[in-house]
């Protein structure tokens, strides 16, 4: 845990000027939940910028989808308090959530039932909704996920990526301001993948605050402008993805056709985890400064034939953070 | 998204932007009860259900038809059949309250929270927002007239059938009078409407046992077991304290209706009983299911 970012707290750096200074989307004080004798979540507090698009990282079983449902209000929590958009939940769930759009757990629709029947469904069920423009709000939210042509159709003839797309316009059925989207390219294929990912971005750029949990790492990096990191249901680091990423261990490679000799000068220099492979040498150099590196290495007579420092990947910072791989966690 | 863009368009705040947008809210819709009644009624078993219902006075008056029953023969209303084709649709009643039309609102209670728990959709609904509240009001008003469309299923082919195979002579009630048949139709409308609201009665339990799990058929079958055994209890003499509050008691007191001068007595306390196990289930439900963790 060395070397990882501090708690986070919700008091996040702000950039001036930019949209994301308004207040918070999301917000959570010491919450908490308990089944049984099991905590699930062990008082997170979670901070979501208006305007942001957040990464909700963590291995399965790290209490993610918990935490959502309790965002929801699908799940009491056992302690502490959670806002959504500014009003607490869940006093103010009727008139919150109709500008929330979700998606938990993967899709859930009725079989029997189309597409455009199943959404028109849950558009019955919104109180807030004009019954007038349902069709024409349906339609659209198909048609944004691309799903129109196939919208008359029995939701279980759909395979699993028409169904996650039909998840996703459920999410889209009313103007929102904030999107909670658990996993949301679960079963869809790289094209699909990409489709969703270009329309994270542009429900963003419209200025919807988006909560995307992934366990896809990369695809987090792409998109998301704020992380948070669960391990074990503690919130372990959160804030803009550059402070995160920048709070992570920097790694020096060296390119020479002397690895051995490289890596002992590299040892010798007090440079950890250091890895000669073919060609490339690899380690954590912590405070020292890249120059000196470099001096020591034409001094010893080492051949330097590339040099770079790079900050971690959010995949290291991951591992580092969580302590292990994408396995289910306890 | 116009709201939404309008709302950071001019740096209103999210909580403005919801204020504008909550300008007018309907506190009042039956959009989602419509809804829920086109998925009940659209959904292929249902159907089928139905057209057993409807099947069984056909069956009944066709074979009365085939074969007239001697006198003293067969249940109450059966012998009467002949007389007046109205009997059709009540001996057809008394024969399916005992189990069919109890099954009946066991799979549509069944379905009710449990099924949609099951396939998730509960989680959807509830993030729509559909207040929990609400969806329970609606979904047992929706099994309510769930009871009523049962009903109306074995009454009405009853009613067709019967008239068409044995005319529209006068009732004779069975008190040994006899009515015109404009108040026999409207005596078989009362016992209609007295069999839907037992059967409402008994949705209450269905849907308050519907809250306890994510598994419809164990919730259909709760439900079923709940009626048998109380049809059971009622049939122990050495039980007869507990018998006035069994839900299925009175059930059968709908002969009453056919007396004349009507004997509202059992009627009344039937409806009573019902009534109270509405109340006190549709509270059970409530309490449950308000204060639920949706994990499903």
């Amino acid at each position: 845990m060395s070397g990882s970012p501090e708690r986070a707290e919700p008091g996040l750096r702000r950039e001036p000027g930019s949209g994301n200074g308004r207040g918070l989307a999301v917000e959570t004080e010491g919450l908490t939940k308990r089944f049984g004798h099991q905590v699930a979540v062990d008082g997170i507090a979670m901070a979501v910028p208006n305007g942001s698009v957040y990464g909700f990282l963590g291995p399965n079983g790290s209490g993610k989808t918990t935490t959502i449902r309790m965002l929801l209000g699908l799940v009491e929590p056992t302690a502490g308090h959670r806002r959504l958009l500014g009003e607490p939940m869940p006093q103010r769930a009727s008139e919150t959530l109709h500008r929330v759009g979700s998606l938990v757990e993967g899709p859930a629709f009725h079989p029997y039932l189309s597409g455009r029947s199943n959404l028109l469904r849950l558009d019955a069920g919104d109180i807030l909704a004009d019954p007038g423009t349902a069709g024409r709000r349906t339609d659209a939210a198909l048609d944004r996920v691309g799903l129109l042509a196939a919208a008359g159709k029995r939701y279980r003839a759909y395979s699993l990526g028409m169904r996650q797309r039909l998840a996703i316009a459920a999410a889209l059925l009313a103007p929102r301001d904030l999107l909670v989207l658990d996993e949301p390219t679960n079963g869809l294929d790289p094209q699909g993948t990409r489709e969703v990912r270009s329309l994270i971005g542009s429900l963003a750029s419209d200025g919807t605050t988006v909560l995307v949990s992934s366990h896809l790492l990369a695809e987090v990096e792409q998109i998301c402008s704020h992380v948070g990191v669960m391990r074990e249901g503690r919130l372990v680091a959160q804030g803009t993805l550059a402070d995160v990423r920048g709070a992570g261990p920097a790694t020096v490679r060296v390119e020479t056709r002397q690895p051995e000799a490289a890596a002992r000068v590299l040892r010798e220099l007090g440079v950890e985890q250091v890895r000669p492979m073919n060609g490339e040498v690899h380690g954590t150099p912590g405070d020292l400064e890249p120059e000196k590196i470099v001096a020591a290495l034409v001094h010893a007579g080492v051949g330097v034939q590339g040099f770079s420092v790079a900050r971690a990947s959010l995949e290291d910072l991951f591992v580092s953070l969580t302590g292990e791989g994408f396995d289910v966690s306890g | 998204m116009s709201a939404a863009e309008a709302a950071t368009g001019t740096g209103l705040g999210p909580a403005d932007a919801g204020a504008a947008r909550l300008a007018r809210p309907r506190r009042w819709s039956t959009r989602l009860l419509r809804s829920e009644l086109r998925l009940i009624g659209g959904r292929r078993r249902n159907q089928m259900g139905l057209l057993v219902l409807a099947a069984v006075p056909i069956v009944m008056a066709i074979a009365v038809k085939v074969s007239e029953p001697g006198p003293g023969r067969g249940p109450d209303f059966l012998s009467s059949i002949t007389a007046n084709g109205l009997f059709v649709p009540l001996a057809a009643l008394g024969v399916e309250i005992g189990m069919f039309l109890p099954l009946a609102i066991a799979m549509l209670a069944g379905d009710a929270i449990a099924g949609e728990a099951n396939l998730g959709t509960l989680r959807y609904l509830l993030t729509v927002p559909v207040h929990r509240t609400r969806l329970l009001a609606v979904k047992y008003a929706s099994l309510c007239i769930g009871a009523v469309w049962g009903v109306a299923a074995v009454a009405l082919p009853g009613a067709a059938i019967g008239i068409a195979l044995f005319g529209t002579g006068p009732l004779t009630t069975l008190s040994g009078s006899q009515i015109g048949f404009g108040a026999a139709v409207w005596r078989v409308v009362l016992v209609m409407l007295y069999l839907a609201a037992g059967l409402a009665g008994l949705a209450a339990v269905g849907l308050f046992i519907s809250t306890l799990t994510e598994q419809p058929i164990a919730a259909s079958i709760a439900l079923l077991i709940f009626t048998i055994l109380s049809w059971i209890l009622d049939a122990v003499p050495q039980l007869e304290w507990l018998h006035p509050w069994l839900i299925v008691h009175e059930w059968l007191s709908f002969g009453d209706l056919l007396r004349d001068p009507i004997a509202w007595d059992g009627v009344l306390r039937g409806l009573s009983v019902n009534g109270a196990y509405a109340v006190v289930f549709w509270l059970a439900a409530w309490a449950r299911f308000s204060s639920k963790d949706i994990t499903s």
